[in-house]
């Protein structure tokens, strides 16, 4: 029996269409659009001003607080503008705007693809390292991963555990960088692993991805204290606290961070750019993106330099098919449908998703007939039948009580709901509202 | 809705075997009348669009039928249905508002004015092509009843009684659905494949039922009926199945249904070893069905979370 976390979960169809598709290189388009926003905690502050001549590699916007990261230019050329642009969430945010002239590296990036093992640097210093290199969580929460890698004080971490579940359908990214990026990614664990001064850590990969399985198991002969753990397909495992429930059966109380039961997550896609950073001193200015759907012409995996317009990605999948209801920047159950097509790709954008019009709908909502599919298919064991109910009718202090913010906005529970309700609609709204609260009565 | 009209199926098959005509008339009348007055009343005194296809009222219309003794009159079932959809359901606004199951709500209100036409029970097989005129007899759990009621020695009322596998298979009187519990089983299967219904309530009523029987029978042989008897007589296993586990009456998380479930099964055995009633999971679900709001308040899920950090990996 394979391991998989504990309570609730769904298993939506996984249409991997682009599983077997090697990563194509992306032209450097002509311009980048590069939000300053591209991470959960403090925008960054931009250091470079209209006219200037930038290299790719080079710092344009730095790290503004603790939770924050710095921005750098994945292309070579001139600052065009820095404005307010259409981001991927909706909302107008502040980006520089670059115009693309030849491909000029930063001359300390080693662009070779020898595969640099050795690991020279302390804890400490790789820290830094990847502090300075922008890198963030790439599995799409985008938090900055050098956060994660300085435990509060009186807090240790005894595993590591990386994240290679992608339980999103439709999402390949991951599962191809396992399979090309395989060794590179295990010296990113290994320099993750020294950072956080652990010696053990496990790789959890869902069951669907054999191919990779057996790939790392084979590498992981050649480093100390790495394991592969299978894992049973069931979303949403490649949630932070459900995986580590998965992988060491130890759950994560509510309010707190995984490092309070000794655990620290990192995505796949986040070692193999720790290990870009600290081995070959390239931040992080590219990344691979999924681009897939039932009705796209040749549904691919495509790496990518940030910024790119979202439209590009599509013409290398074949274009726009004509049947296209809505397009949604990452997966099916956790993206976001798009306004434009023109936003850019930023650091936790894992897929492009286009949706054919005849399932990019919801059917009509009908009234709750207590069916408690929504209970059992919840991965936090919340009611969210109760938490809609308590949010639509703005009764705060008993979705507090009731653990709204638990809540990791997996969907489950709308994709369960067999009256189409838009169950996490409201408990998202429910729980910026209880958030507010909350903070008010820190300060 | 449609997945469980599938479920009853075996059920109404082995109604229609056992009852013939009778089986057939009273299913249809009921059907019809149900969901007639769910139309009704939603087009002309709510003043909605109609709900009639969400097939919940062609579920109560068939729970209901299940529910009557094969030869009753047409204008009580037509009041039943009128009582089950209207004061069980639409007066509580309509599907997944309602407290009560509906069909229940119905089956009570006729036992309760119309006690004598709804305890005749048509003789299985003998009476397939009668209705109205059907010969009768009385149910395995009556015959239990008035046996220890009259003192006739255990041993002689236990003859009088069909052996187990009769009982299984469905010989015996009883109301229209309820008597064949093989075809219960299969459509009990049916639901938990299709995942319509999770396994706590079916379990938890049968199982209370079996253990606090079975304590009573250990106890004292001779004055008790065996927990087998309880549950293939009477109607425990359509109520464990398909009335219990009525989505909008009864609770949310497991926990809470377990209770629930326990609740009905031994409600259920003290109507039917020391109540007035030969049978009463009718009632049993009803009471339980208006504790489902307090289940609910005290009973949550497990919240992820609260199994901490104590397994070491």
């Amino acid at each position: 029996m394979l391991k998989t976390f504990s309570l609730g979960g769904v298993h939506p169809a996984e249409n991997k269409l682009s599983a077997a598709k090697a990563t194509e290189i992306l032209p450097v388009p002509a311009e980048v659009v590069i939000p300053i926003s591209q991470h959960i905690g403090a925008p960054g502050t931009p250091v470079v001003k209209k006219g200037d001549e930038v290299k790719v590699g080079q710092v344009i916007a730095q790290s503004s607080g603790f939770v924050s990261a710095n921005i750098h230019s994945p292309v070579s050329g001139k600052v065009f503008k820095i404005d307010d642009i259409l981001d991927a969430s909706g909302y107008k945010r502040q980006a520089i705007i670059i115009k693309t002239e030849g491909d000029e590296w930063m001359a300390d990036i080693d662009r070779s693809d020898s595969i640099r093992k050795g690991i020279t640097l302390s804890a400490e210093e790789i820290v830094k390292r990847i502090g300075e290199a922008g890198i963030v969580g790439l599995g799409g929460a985008t938090f900055p991963a050098h956060v994660k890698l300085s435990p509060p004080p009186g807090k240790t971490c005894e595993v590591l555990i990386i994240n290679g579940v992608e339980c999103e359908p439709y999402l390949t990214s991951d599962h191809r960088l396992m399979l090309e990026k395989g060794e590179e990614m295990l010296v990113g664990v290994s320099l993750l692993m020294k950072a956080l001064s652990v010696d053990r850590a496990i790789i959890g990969i869902e069951n669907n991805k054999k191919d990779a399985i057996e790939h790392i198991r084979r590498l992981v002969s050649g480093y100390n204290g790495i394991s592969v753990q299978p894992l049973k397909v069931q979303y949403p495992q490649g949630g932070e606290k459900q995986l580590i429930d998965a992988c060491i059966g130890r759950q994560v109380p509510s309010g707190k961070l995984p490092i309070e039961v000794g655990a620290v997550v990192h995505n796949v896609g986040t070692a193999y750019a720790v290990y870009e950073a600290v081995q070959k001193s390239k931040p992080l200015i590219e990344r691979i993106v999924t681009v897939t759907g039932l009705s796209v012409k040749n549904p691919g995996n495509f790496l990518v330099r940030i910024g790119t317009p979202i439209s590009a990605l599509i013409e290398a999948a074949g274009g726009l098919p004509e049947d296209t209801g809505k397009v949604i920047a990452g997966g099916p159950m956790m993206g976001k449908a798009l306004a434009s097509l023109d936003v850019p790709v930023t650091k936790g954008t894992s897929g492009v998703l286009i949706v054919p019009e005849k399932i990019a709908g919801r059917g009509k909502t009908e009234y709750c007939i207590r069916c408690s599919k929504c209970v059992s298919a919840c991965p936090m064991g919340l009611s969210p039948y109760l938490l809609m109910t308590l949010a639509e009718k703005e009764i705060h202090d008993r979705a507090e009580e009731e653990k709204i913010m638990d809540c990791i906005e997996c969907g489950s529970c709308s994709f369960t709901c067999p009256s189409n309700r838009p169950l996490l609609d409201y408990i998202r709204l429910g729980k910026g509202k209880v958030g507010q609260i909350m903070r008010s009565r820190i300060k | 809705m449609y997945g469980v009209v599938i479920a009853m199926i075996p059920a109404l098959a082995a109604s229609v075997w056992f009852f013939g005509i009778g089986a057939l008339v009273v299913t249809l009348t009921s059907v019809l009348a149900c969901v007639l007055f769910e139309h009704l009343i939603q087009r002309f005194i709510l003043k909605k669009p109609t709900t009639i296809t969400d097939g919940s009222a062609i579920v109560t219309g068939i729970l209901l039928a299940f529910n009557l003794p094969t030869n009753i009159p047409l204008a009580l079932i037509i009041i039943g249905a009128a009582v089950a959809i209207g004061m069980g359901k639409m007066s509580f606004g309509g599907l997944g508002q309602n407290p009560f199951n509906p069909a229940l709500v119905g089956r009570v209100f006729l036992l309760i004015s119309y006690p004598v036409q709804m305890t005749s029970w048509p003789k299985p097989i003998d009476s397939r092509f009668s209705y109205l005129d059907a010969e009768t007899g009385a149910t395995p759990l009556s015959i239990m009843k008035e046996g220890l009621i009259t003192g006739k020695p255990f041993s002689e009322v236990l003859a009088e009684v069909p052996s187990y596998l009769e009982l299984f298979l469905g010989v015996m009187g009883g109301s229209a659905g309820e008597i064949a519990g093989v075809a219960l089983v299969i459509g009990l299967i049916y639901m938990l494949v299709k995942k319509i219904i999770t396994w706590h309530i079916p379990v938890a009523v049968v199982g209370s039922v079996l253990v606090f029987t079975g304590i009573l029978h250990l106890a004292d042989s001779d004055a008790y009926a065996s927990p087998m008897f309880h549950m293939l007589t009477g109607g425990l296993l359509l109520g464990a199945i398909f009335m219990a586990t009525d989505y909008s009456s009864s609770p949310m998380a497991t926990g809470g249904m377990i209770l629930y479930g326990v609740g009905i099964g031994v409600i259920t055995v003290l109507i039917r070893v020391w109540g007035a009633y030969p049978e009463g999971i009718s009632f049993a679900i009803l009471i339980m069905n208006a504790f489902v709001p307090l289940i609910d308040k005290y009973m949550k899920p497990k919240h992820f979370g609260e199994k901490v950090a104590a397994k070491k990996a």
